[in-house]
């Protein structure tokens, strides 16, 4: 299976995944500081900020951006537990 | 001499409109109070038109509208900022807005899908109209200034400040504030609340403490007469020493006293018959032989919840034993499992043990917790029945040292495997 780095700025961490996995999935085990709301891509609270690797995400769903424009979302703001990981990037808290 | 629901004067043109609740005993499940609390409320009057900042619960709107009567016509209000938009703070803010429709409401820029969840708009095309703002905005008053600052998650995301900057007065929101209800409002004229202040800090905002620290930097550098926050009596002395404790508060107080900076390890156990125990030491001498890791071994049977909980809040990994008694891992362990909302749990390893007689859910049970509350599981729970021969402590030294090596590995600046996190 295809393999990717994630690195967590705000940490310094980096972790091998399958491609394919959500940051959700890792970012809490490890300590990274982004924190998580519903879990489902409805509130918000986990937007973070992709500096690295914007387009080694999957396109944000329709729902994604409606959340991402409620929540004044940045260039290259993503939801935490909706963006899952095709290849190399490096994230922070939004 | 003022009205009982008069607005109370804090300088000219700046007055509380909030409300008291005297006889609340339990606020949002969680928290207690001894004396109620109060839900503040504030109204800056500026050259060039009123602002309103909070309101309050829903069933004392009353209250605050007659307070803000006594000091304002529905008319003036140019400005509403909600500095959070949690029930108790924005419960009379329907009918502000219907009562000043001219008014712009100003809310953080995390704040407009709780606006919307919260007001529930019959439907999409139904706009609520909203000005969203970050840190360094400014709305003028004419001869007043209203500066905001984002301070996230204190204690949600939406959370600001709002400050006052000819007046050097910090509107704070739920920071530096407190659930004590008393009538004479400002901090010097009060009974002792530095109990309820610590208190209210360690049941809300102690899980962020990191982004306690990023607020204090933006409050910190500001002029500073007086910190008017959403509960509890105003700060007008000393108003800094209320920044001070935050800060004390949210240092990692034990890791200063800890003169080696090896990652830390806790056991904690409980035991029937001695064979829980026994384990609990055997993985103690595993661990111990990783010079590089820091072990401690505490019998959940002779200590209290809230200094496990201080220690759990700077360990790296924590370890518990249980027998299974009646399919289940015992009480005390679920006790402490379940009091660990208050603290930040994120990254840290996590493990279970346990001696059974006949069935031995117990280790299973306590890893689902510890994957639930999201720590990383990168072991598998170790299980013995009944007595542990010499081979089986054997093989609880070598669960120790594989924890050991888990936590070691896992240190920060190594690249970690998808596979080892558990």
């Amino acid at each position: 299976m295809a393999q990717a780095k994630i690195t967590f700025a705000d940490i310094g961490q980096t972790v091998n995944v399958p491609a394919g996995t959500r940051i959700i999935e890792i970012s809490e085990k490890i300590g990274a500081g982004i924190i998580y709301g519903c879990r489902e891509g409805d509130c918000g609270t986990c937007m973070m900020h992709v500096e690295e690797g914007w387009h080694n995400l999957t396109e944000p769903s329709v729902l994604e951006e409606k959340v991402l424009r409620e929540n004044m979302a940045g260039r290259h703001d993503r939801l935490a537990c909706q963006a899952q990981i095709l290849g190399d990037c490096t994230i922070q808290p939004a | 001499m003022n009205a009982v629901n008069d607005a109370v004067e804090i300088l000219p043109d700046v007055h509380w409109i909030g409300a008291f609740d005297p006889t609340l005993r339990s606020f949002d499940i969680i928290l207690r109070t001894a004396n109620g609390t109060t839900y503040n409320a504030y109204l800056v009057r500026g050259s060039d038109g009123v602002a309103v900042i909070d309101t309050v619960k829903a069933e004392f709107a009353d209250e605050f509208f007659t307070r803000l009567e006594s000091v304002a016509d529905y008319a003036e209000i140019r400005v509403i900022v909600l500095n959070h938009l949690e029930p108790d703070h924005s419960g009379a803010l329907p009918e502000l807005m219907r009562r000043a429709p001219q008014a712009r409401l100003y809310i953080s820029n995390r704040a407009p899908a709780m606006l919307k969840a919260l007001l529930k708009p019959a439907d999409d095309a139904q706009t609520l109209e909203y000005q969203t703002v970050a840190t360094g905005d400014t709305v003028s008053l004419g001869s007043r200034t209203l500066r905001f600052l984002h301070t996230p998650f204190l204690h949600w995301p939406d959370t600001q400040c709002t400050y006052l900057v000819e007046d050097a007065i910090l509107f704070s929101g739920d920071v530096f504030g407190c659930h004590h209800c008393d009538r004479r409002l400002f901090n010097d004229r009060c009974g002792d609340f530095r109990f309820a202040f610590d208190y209210y800090y360690a049941h809300i905002m102690r899980p962020f403490k990191t982004h306690v620290m990023s607020a204090l930097a933006l409050i910190e550098p500001l002029p500073l007469k007086l910190i008017a926050p959403t509960h509890g009596p105003i700060l007008r002395d000393r108003p800094r020493r209320a920044l001070a404790r935050y800060r004390e508060l949210s240092s990692d107080s034990l890791a200063e006293r800890i003169d080696n900076a090896a990652p830390s390890l806790i056991i904690f156990y409980m035991s029937c018959y001695g064979n829980t125990a026994q384990m609990a030491e055997a993985i103690q001498i595993g661990v111990e032989e990783n010079s590089n890791v820091q072990v401690s071994l505490y019998d959940l049977e002779g200590g209290e919840i809230a200094p496990f909980v201080d220690l759990i809040e700077t360990a790296n990994a924590l370890v518990f034993g249980s027998p299974t008694i009646n399919g289940d891992a015992v009480k005390p362990i679920w006790d402490l499992l379940s009091s660990l909302a208050v603290i930040d749990l994120k990254g840290k390893l996590g493990a279970a043990f346990g001696s059974y007689g006949w069935t031995g859910e117990a280790v299973r049970m306590i890893e689902d917790r510890l994957r639930g509350l999201k720590l990383r599981v990168p072991v598998a729970g170790l299980r013995i029945k009944l007595t542990p021969t010499e081979a089986e402590l054997l093989a609880c030294q070598e669960f120790g040292r594989a924890l050991a090596a888990a936590l070691v590995n896992g240190e920060r600046g190594r690249v970690i495997d998808f596979a080892d996190l558990g």
